[in-house]
């Protein structure tokens, strides 16, 4: 029984590790703050709650001890990462950040259309 | 709704003080009695068994769990494979949705989603801007957010 939980939870330890990892990998290689923030938000999210999910059964199967605050901690970054990212991704538009040049469709350049500020945004060409 | 919560676990209380014995078990017994005694009374409230609400919210949280899933290996694919060759965009949705915390929930929902985040919503509270990963996939991704994540929203909230 311990050892299939130690088990267990190596494995989800690894899988948070590794997807922590390629989600940094994403951060460097995709090509625009949206694109990257896609990576970000995603990977980590479950990358961190696989990691602790992993942590918070070793302390239960092995040492007896249930601790409710990684429990807690999981449901935060479980509900606060994906705000995060909302929040980068609005920041980083309304401060005219270029979308990629590859990028095809624009639908919120005609939300602003009427606030000549907003509208005179880099690089974004509407098919 | 919370109305029928209070009264479950008021009649909880209830049977306690019939039993004249204090402990959790108890009150659980005498919860589920309640609950049984509301299903049987269920026609008398305004709106529906509260239980089914529970349902819901539990069926939401599997949605949430599935698509957080499914959006990292669809994202890993995306990073592992040798070239970038997506064509991403921003796609305007418009909601059904009405209270302010649907709307959140769903946004979170969409953000969870392979290939979608949230960027921005409209001052009226009726679209939603999401930038996808992959723009030949936004009428897809239109139709799952209607057809099951609006829909299990609206379900808690009925």
């Amino acid at each position: 029984m311990i050892e299939i939980s130690k088990a267990i939870s190596g494995y989800l330890i690894l899988q948070g590790a590794v997807l922590c990892f390629i989600a940094s990998i994403g951060v460097l290689r995709l090509p625009d703050v949206y694109t990257r923030n896609h990576a970000a938000s995603k990977g980590a999210t479950l990358g961190v709650m696989s990691l602790l999910l992993g942590v918070f059964l070793y302390f239960l199967m092995v040492e007896g001890h249930f601790n409710s605050r990684v429990l807690l901690g999981i449901a935060f970054v479980f509900l606060t990462s994906p705000v995060a990212g909302h929040l980068i991704m609005r920041a980083a538009y309304n401060t005219k950040v270029p979308l990629w040049e590859n990028s095809v469709q624009n639908d919120l350049k005609k939300k602003n259309a009427g606030d000549p500020e907003r509208t005179s945004h880099p690089r974004i060409r509407d098919k | 709704m919370a109305f029928q919560v209070l009264l479950n676990v008021f009649i909880a209380f209830m049977w306690m003080f019939l039993q004249n014995s204090y402990t959790l078990s108890v009150f659980a017994a005498g919860f589920l009695f309640g609950l049984l005694i509301i299903f049987i009374m269920r026609r008398s409230f305004s709106s529906r068994f509260y239980f089914l609400n529970v349902l819901a919210v539990f069926t939401l949280f599997t949605i949430f769990i599935k698509e957080l899933i499914l959006a990292n290996l669809s994202v890993l694919k995306v990073i592992l494979s040798p070239v970038f060759s997506h064509t991403p965009g921003i796609f305007a949705y418009e909601t059904e949705l009405k209270k302010d915390w649907e709307i959140t929930m769903l946004s979170n929902l969409i953000t969870l989603t392979p290939g979608t985040l949230v960027v921005d919503i409209s001052d009226d509270k009726k679209t939603l801007y999401i930038h996808a990963m992959d723009i030949n996939d936004a009428e897809e991704a239109r139709k799952e957010i209607r057809d099951s994540f609006e829909k299990a929203i609206k379900e808690v909230s009925r």
